[in-house]
């Protein structure tokens, strides 16, 4: 291990930590430590174990193997209520914040000072107030401002001092600034600073690379559930970093990008569409056969652009053509019955009915295709065909599609889409949440899907899934398309144009 | 934002004064206000300038006192996310079961009340503890619960069972100086609910169950005793409407409850007043503002003498339109 | 990797497996929604006190309710509630009698004048929930005032008029010399009718297996092409629909009166939700619903019989709506 980069008494020692879920595991072996002053920034893809890392830190989840010791004590957690008193607190990107509630109820809920059962008001906003003072320096947040009325950036003060008021020694951030303006990640910063001045040491999960130069004091990079490196900011530079977070060769992972005869005739293609204020002078070409990629950051647009695709966030100008031909797509219904797939991030929320069998959600999108005083589909469907054609594994196909696997359950959403015989297919983070094993099931699917004359759009922030996978790729960013890359680019030429930060940081 | 923190002092009252307007009740006052001005116009031209007779005012009043109480208790059952329909059988129960007991005997109002509280609060605990252990959806849970008092009750009494004592009536009555009883009890169950859900741990961890059970969860409060315990409040109320009630018409029948329909009214009132069937938002003025809009409805209706039974459609069209506009500002604000 | 691979799906017997009978039959007595069990319950235990008892008039009185609940089913499938039900029958009943007035020769008109108010009371219901976002709580609990607000203003509390026979038959005559039976109620031939068709619309037609994956998910629902606000608009009218046809089958046999439909919003949606219907949504066949609506009519049956007071019908009903659904929330947590 490297020199620390600030010298101040160690915080937290992980050591050997694993972890598996149903006997897979995602996370072996880690160690990761934390000093006090230090901003200790926590890197990898989707699914390399950041967030399991954090939710054992946390309390969230119990470790299978390895120790935590806190300034030199062992501790368990049984409940993020034992980490958070012993002084580690977490910022989700999703807040537990009241929105109907002040700030002062919120950061004292579940602790309120009280006299008797009446809760002491005045104590609880001064007290307030004098933990807003030390991240809010402007002033533009009061204890008794409603939540719901605060801006994203302001909420995620008051969770910071949330965390002060618990005299938390160790803070995460899960990454803090997906949703932030340029503006207020400058402030965040500011509020970084003035905790680490005050002792306390930060572990900070980012994607972008620029901040990290900016924020963090060591890098720890963890890959397919293990430690890769932990090194000093000043030791490393960007290329380096991307190199350990990706680390192998991609062609031994994926199945072959297609020739060019395989490319058949445009099957989508886009011409200046824009959505107000999310996405920009939108044009691309998609072709029968092709995986067209979508790179970008969290923010870019991509999952905007997925939207506007099929009508979800339709575009206000600009025209989409399906085979040549002008249409319009202005909800998911005329999508679908344009011949437009869409699988989603998050199966389980937006791509499942998760009570239906899986005959039933096979045949969903084909239901709201058929007449409604009918039985019958529109055109005959074997379910047991699908299934086969997608390989898919369970007890019986009248199963609940909630018991099955997320590997299987993706291929359940992908034979909803072969059932209606579509032929543009949006694949968005295809295999997030989708264990190591499984993976390439999908992507030999998704390529055999191509060869079969499906044109395919692939949203992917995995770099190696985006490299490997796409024939040529479009890299978002700030909601325009901020170029093409062909099959053969890297790593650094994805992210460098997803950042913008080419010049700035040593190559 | 940053701009108005160097006015501080001024800003500061712009502030309060937009926290006002913003706060959930503001707009049912203005609705409040706007139906009131329509109402008496319209009751002034019609019956040129004749009030409403004291009876119907005085009908109309002791009915908005036994919804007011009721639907206090039930503010507090949908803020922490449930709902209570056995309020119209409880309310019955209170008010056959205190006059059974009583009797006629003042030496035994003491005896009256405490059984049926006691009854109450099991209601309200066995209602509770179905929906937090057994997990049944506290529709049906307290719609099954409503079943349960319903049969019961129908089985022991047929018609008015005992009576309570004169001195018992001064509750429905009575004068505390120049002031109605009815108005102090009501005022009493506003009072006590608004400092319950204001000022005390208890009602904060109601609303962050009802906001979001996950992080009250996370922030150590028991989840589960906090709807309990709105649930035994929403009995007791539902109890004490019954008692006045009992005061009133001097004995219990078992009809009284949901002839009045007080599951549905007070639930209408609640969400009238701007508190959401979803949880987590609201409050007592609101809801005694739903109370008060249902009561300037049936007094000028009542007043109108035309088609009393047309209040019922103005209800219905009323209780839409505002959860429409609620849900709208709702929409519009999280957009 | 220690978990069993399951076989690909190709592989595994899709039909009945190849168990013993005994097996074979204990499964499906597992398998068969509680309330099935519960119904012959309660009519066996009708036959052991009373072996003489008219068991067609169970059937013949709960029609309406099971047909109620049926319809019921489909708005809480679709993952709303319909209080407006109960007043719908209400209105059929009392302004059939109003408009038809003893006059035989008027009842297809009305047939069709009940018709149309049912459909545009379910699509205004739908209008409020789709569109205004309102809470279907709310939004057909204001439904219901309106509607019982407008039977009271245009009838002035008491109904005009009366149904005529030909109306009233549905409802309140019979078939004779049916076989085996001897005599068969209109009321069940219209049940059965009914129940046929809801069966086909709600678990055989594209509109049914919508209305699952609205309630189900929505979000998912949408995104797979089905248009959410025009189902559960759909599932609305269904509902008041059937209220139509039970009003129809309670004006034959209950007579005009203004508060005939008092209350039979939240029997319905008991039946149901005894039947196995989550009031969340995506759950919920219509032989459970309107074995729900039956079941409730045997117990008032049984407690006829045993001598108990009737009222204590409401009682066992409260503890089994209760326990039904307590069961179900058990067996979906605990379910494989």
């Amino acid at each position: 291990m490297t020199q620390p980069a600030t010298d101040g008494p160690l915080l937290l020692q992980m050591s050997g930590i694993g972890k598996s879920f149903f006997g897979v595991p995602v996370l072996s072996d880690v160690d990761f430590e934390l000093r006090a002053g230090e901003v200790h920034a926590v890197l990898g893809e989707n699914g390399a174990g950041k967030s399991t890392l954090m939710k054992i830190l946390s309390g969230a989840y119990r470790p299978d193997a390895g120790t935590i010791t806190l300034e030199g004590q062992p501790v368990t957690f049984r409940h993020p209520r034992d980490a958070q008193i012993k002084g580690i607190s977490i910022i989700y990107q999703e807040f537990n914040l009241l929105p109907e509630r002040t700030v002062a109820q919120n950061i004292f809920l579940g602790r309120e000072p009280r006299r008797g059962p009446i809760v002491d008001r005045r104590a609880m906003d001064s007290a307030t107030g004098r933990l807003l003072a030390q991240v809010d320096p402007s002033g533009t947040i009061a204890p008794d401002d409603l939540v719901a009325h605060l801006s994203v950036a302001q909420q995620q003060t008051v969770e910071i001092a949330k965390a002060l008021s618990f005299d938390s020694r160790i803070l995460v951030m899960d990454e803090p600034t997906a949703s932030l303006s340029p503006h207020e990640v400058e402030a965040l910063f500011g509020q970084v600073r003035v905790l680490q001045k005050k002792g306390m040491g930060i572990v900070y999960i980012s994607h972008r690379l620029r901040e990290i130069y900016e924020v963090a004091d060591r890098v720890t990079v963890l890959r397919d559930g293990r430690k890769v490196a932990t090194v000093g900011v000043t030791e490393t530079n960007m290329s380096d970093l991307v190199r350990m977070m990706v680390g192998r060769d991609l062609e031994d992972y994926f199945p072959p990008h297609a020739t060019s005869e395989e490319l058949g005739e445009v099957m989508m293609a886009v011409r200046d569409g824009n959505v107000t204020r999310r996405l920009h002078d939108i044009n691309f070409e998609v072709r029968a056969g092709e995986i067209l990629g979508i790179g970008g950051l969290a923010g870019s647009g991509r999952s905007g652009l997925a939207e506007a695709l099929f009508g979800v966030a339709p575009f206000d100008s600009g025209a989409i053509e399906l085979g040549g031909e002008r249409v319009h797509i202005r909800s998911p219904r005329q999508a679908v019955r344009r011949g437009v797939a869409f699988l989603t991030e998050d199966r389980k929320a937006e791509g499942l009915v998760l009570s239906l069998s899986i005959r039933n959600n096979m045949l969903l999108a084909m239901r709201s295709m058929g007449r409604l005083l009918d039985s019958r589909l529109p055109h005959p469907v074997s379910v047991r065909e699908l299934a086969a054609n997608v390989d898919l594994r369970a007890t019986s196909i009248d199963q609940e599609v909630r018991f099955v696997s997320g590997g299987n359950q993706q291929k359940v959403v992908l034979a909803k889409w072969l059932a209606t015989r579509s032929r543009v297919f949006i694949f968005d983070e295809p295999t997030r949440g989708i264990d190591v094993g499984a993976k390439a099931g999908i992507h030999d699917l998704m390529r055999s899907l191509a060869r079969r004359g499906a044109a395919i759009v692939m949203i992917s922030s995995e770099l190696p899934e985006l490299l490997g996978m796409s024939d040529r790729i479009l890299v978002m960013r700030n909601g325009s398309i901020q170029g093409e890359l062909p099959s053969g680019a890297t790593e650094d030429d994805v992210m460098f144009m997803a950042t913008g930060e080419k010049a700035s940081v040593p190559a | 934002m940053t701009d108005l923190t160097s006015l501080r002092p001024k800003t500061r009252l712009v502030l309060i004064g937009r926290k006002i307007l913003r706060a959930g009740s503001a707009p049912i006052f203005v609705v409040l206000g706007v139906i009131y001005l329509l109402a008496s116009i319209v009751v002034s031209v019609a019956n040129e300038g004749t009030l409403l007779s004291i009876d119907a005012l005085e009908s109309v009043l002791s009915r908005s006192v036994g919804l007011g109480i009721v639907a206090m208790g039930q503010t507090c059952v949908l803020i922490v996310g449930s709902i209570d329909l056995s309020v119209s059988y409880l309310i019955s129960v209170s008010a056959t079961y205190s006059s059974a007991i009583m009797n006629d005997d003042p030496n035994k109002m003491a005896l009256g009340v405490v059984v049926v509280l006691a009854i109450g609060a099991l209601v309200g605990l066995a209602n509770g503890l179905v929906i937090t252990k057994l997990r049944v959806n506290p529709f049906v849970a307290t719609l099954g619960m409503s079943f349960i008092l319903s049969g019961v009750l129908n089985a022991s009494f047929q018609d008015y069972s005992g009576a309570v004592p004169d001195q018992f009536q001064y509750l429905a009555y009575g004068y505390f100086g120049p002031i109605l009883v009815p108005f102090i009890l009501l005022g009493g169950v506003v009072a006590a609910v608004w400092i319950l859900l204001r000022y005390t741990t208890m009602g904060h961890h109601m609303y962050a169950v009802g906001g979001s059970e996950e992080v009250a969860r996370l922030s150590g409060i028991k989840s589960h005793r906090v709807i309990i315990a709105a649930h035994v409040i929403c009995a007791l109320t539902a109890v004490v409407t019954g008692l006045y009630l009992a005061a009133r018409i001097k004995s219990g029948a078992p009809w009284i409850g949901p002839d009045g329909n007080y599951s549905l009214e007070s639930i209408a009132a609640v969400v009238l007043g701007g508190t959401a069937l979803s949880g987590g938002r609201g409050g007592v003025w609101g809801t005694l503002a739903g109370v008060m809009i249902l009561f300037v409805l049936d007094t000028s209706f009542n007043s109108l003498q035309v088609d009393e039974f047309l209040q019922n459609v103005a209800r219905g069209v009323i209780i839409i339109g505002a959860v429409a506009v609620y849900t709208y500002r709702i929409n519009k604000r999280r957009r | 990797m220690t978990l069993e691979t399951p076989a690909p799906i190709d592989r595994v017997s899709m039909g009945p497996s190849e168990a013993s009978l005994g097996v074979r039959a204990l499964r499906t007595v597992r398998s068969t929604p509680p309330i099935f069990l519960i119904l012959l319950a309660l009519l066996l235990a009708i036959y052991s006190q009373a072996p003489t008892y008219n068991f067609v008039s169970i059937f013949k009185n709960g029609a309406a309710l099971a047909i109620l609940a049926a319809g019921e089913l489909f708005v809480i499938v679709s993952g709303e509630f319909d209080l407006s039900v109960g007043s719908l029958i209400t209105v059929v009943v009392t302004m059939s009698a109003t408009i038809a007035n003893g006059d035989p020769s008027s009842t297809p008109m009305v047939f069709a004048v009940m018709i149309v108010l049912g459909v545009v009371v379910g699509v205004v219901n739908g209008f409020i929930v789709t569109r205004l976002h309102v809470p279907s709580f709310v939004a057909t609990l204001g439904m219901m005032l309106i509607l019982v607000g407008a039977v009271n203003y245009i009838t002035g509390g008491t109904p005009l008029g009366n149904l005529p026979a030909n109306f009233r038959m549905f409802g309140r005559d019979a078939i004779n010399n049916f076989p085996v039976l001897g005599t068969l109620p209109n009321s069940i031939v219209v049940l059965f009718v009914t129940g046929l068709l809801l069966y086909w619309l709600l678990q055989r037609s594209n509109f049914g297996k919508r209305i699952y994956a609205v309630g189900g998910n929505s979000r998912a629902a949408d995104l797979a092409g089905i248009d959410v606000a025009g189902t559960k608009t759909l599932a609305f009218v269904v509902s008041a629909l059937s209220a139509v046809v039970a009003g129809i089958l309670l004006g034959g046999y209950a007579g005009v009166s203004v508060n005939v439909g008092n209350g039979y919003e939240f029997q319905a949606i008991s039946a149901a939700v005894i039947g196995g219907a989550a009031l969340t949504g995506g759950r919920g066949t219509v032989a459970a619903a309107i074995a729900g609506g039956l079941t409730m009519q045997a117990l008032f049956a049984l407690l006829n019989v045993l001598g108990y007071p009737p009222e204590l019908r409401d009682t066992v009903e409260g503890v089994i709506v209760i326990g039904a659904v307590a069961y179900g929330s058990y067996q979906l947590r605990n379910a494989k």
